[in-house]
């Protein structure tokens, strides 16, 4: 039963990241990475994951997925128009994505040896990632936050450099 | 109980919480039309059935029948997909409801009167509410109409400034019970202070200016007056759902009511002391006692944001962004500390 999940809610994401690269439009990307990004919350639940598949559909899907459709909404992004990719891209990019899974998935199943956990075997809990986060790595996560805490200042220096938003349209337009 | 047993209660149950929810959706429109309605000094319906009772039902099928008309030049895959969006995830928040307590029918068939009781109940629901944001900023963007898309813009970026707020005033609440669990937040309201005043969080955790947030950032995530900017008729039409029209338009509607009563649920759950009250007389009473509590309860919860409705005026949005970003937030940041170092200096 959790194969057959596995395998359907993995589809669903490997779709929907090739249905991203395929789409012409800004916003038919976004949903195929919100899709990604479902499909990819419900393989943290089925590792017993609840607590980070959840913030996965809040954060992501919820938040940060939001403000992108909004964005390209308010920009009102068209259609994009097709290059058809170079040349480069297609004799050394698509190869090399090849054989670097191909190693990776090869290294991993190699170096893992049999030894495979149990679904629900991790710490997923609340409980367990809080004392993680506030015990065990407190420092990291609080230097982490200060760093967030420096590019929101960032943005706000950046956003707020104009005196006016009359004179901000002015300048881009003069 | 055996599989095949719990795979029967659990639709049963299933069921039976979509047909009550459906219900309570179409007669909290009847309720709201009539409550304004005297508000205003009018009749509200009266001319379908006795107190216009049957008004949902003529309505529910006057929207079947109605055209269904597509204007041209929208985007026809999300123009169709935004209205179910907005519907589904705003009717599935409330499979990890709790209604009651546990029920055993006979040795072998007992179970919770819930659909599911998964231990990160909360976070599903925010997770869900935080999903159907999509349905409306996509029906603006898809409608090809400047007024839908101003509308779907004003929800988005409403919903997400609230979120903040409304997601803080919850960790109060939160560390108080120590669970993400809805069924275990409201076992640790159960019981009395004092003697007679009850353990709810609106009482006894302090969490009172937690309530507060949680209602204001409520009718703010749900589009309602004085937080009705998506939809203002005044300056946008109807906002992001001005190209709807027939069944299309029902459901953002039922979206929006769906939305208001999980949020009364909620409130009920986690500040109101969910179906805690007093119980007396044989089992079959004291199995639907609770039952009524809980309803009575959300049911307080709507009929105060029908009062609100028929009492405030809108606000501007500056008002809006204001309110949300430099009073509500810092207001709950401030209520989480406290609570966080009462129960530190507590234990």
């Amino acid at each position: 039963m959790h194969l057959i999940l596995f395998l359907i809610f993995g589809g669903v994401c490997v779709a929907g990241a090739v249905n991203l690269l395929l789409q012409h439009h800004p916003i038919d990307s976004a949903l195929s990475l919100v899709v990604v990004m479902g499909a990819l919350a419900a393989e943290y639940l089925l590792l017993g994951a609840e607590f980070v598949a959840a913030v996965q559909v809040i954060v992501y899907a919820g938040a940060i997925m939001v403000l992108f459709v909004f964005v390209i909404m308010l920009l009102n992004a068209g259609e994009e128009a097709r290059s058809g990719g170079s040349r480069v891209a297609w004799i050394f990019g698509v190869p090399g994505m090849l054989i670097g899974s191909v190693l990776m998935a090869w290294v991993l199943l190699k170096h893992s040896g049999n030894s495979h956990v149990e679904v629900g075997a991790l710490p997923g809990s609340p409980q367990a990632i809080g004392w993680l986060l506030f015990h065990d790595y407190l420092l990291p996560f609080e230097v982490t936050s200060i760093l967030v805490l420096i590019a929101i200042m960032g943005a706000v220096v950046l956003a707020g450099h104009a005196q006016s938003p009359t004179r901000a349209i002015e300048k881009k337009e003069g | 109980m055996s599989v095949g047993l719990f795979i029967l209660v659990s639709v049963i149950k299933i069921a039976l919480v979509f047909f009550i929810l459906l219900t309570a959706v179409a007669y909290t429109v009847w309720l709201e039309r009539k409550v304004v309605g005297h508000m205003q000094n009018r009749w509200g319906p009266t001319r379908v059935g006795p107190f216009g009772l049957l008004q949902p039902a003529a309505d529910g099928v006057k929207f079947l029948f109605k055209e269904d008309l597509t204007p041209p030049h929208v985007h026809k895959t999300l123009y169709i997909a935004a209205p179910m969006i907005a519907v589904v995830f705003a009717l599935t928040s409330i499979a990890v409801i709790p209604f009651g307590n546990w029920v055993s029918i006979s040795d072998t068939i007992y179970t919770p009167l819930q659909i599911t009781d998964v231990n990160i109940g909360l976070l599903i629901i925010l997770g869900l509410t935080s999903l159907g944001v999509y349905g409306i900023a996509l029906s603006g963007w898809s409608s090809n109409n400047k007024y839908s898309l101003l509308g779907g813009l004003r929800a988005s970026a409403q919903m997400i400034s609230y979120e903040i707020a409304l997601g803080l005033s919850l960790v109060g609440v939160l560390i108080l019970s120590g669970s993400f669990s809805l069924r275990e937040i409201v076992q640790a309201q159960s019981g009395h202070f004092w003697g007679i005043i009850p353990k709810w969080n609106i009482f006894y955790g302090g969490q009172f200016v937690a309530f507060f947030i949680y209602l204001m950032a409520a009718y703010a995530e749900t589009n309602r007056i004085p937080f009705d900017l998506p939809e203002a008729e005044t300056e946008l039409v109807a906002g992001y759902h001005t190209e709807y029209s027939a069944m299309k338009f029902a459901m953002f509607f039922m979206a929006e009511y769906a939305n208001m009563i999980t949020v009364g649920c909620l409130a009920t759950i986690l500040f109101l002391g969910g179906w805690n009250g007093p119980i007396f007389g044989p089992y079959i009473v004291q199995v639907l006692l609770p039952v009524f509590y809980f309803v009575a309860k959300v049911f307080a919860f709507l009929f105060i944001y029908i009062w609100v409705r028929g009492t405030l005026p809108r606000f501007r949005y500056d008002q809006l962004m204001a309110f949300g970003w430099k009073f509500l937030l810092p207001l709950s940041i401030a209520n989480l500390v406290v609570t966080a170092l009462v129960v530190a200096l507590k234990s």
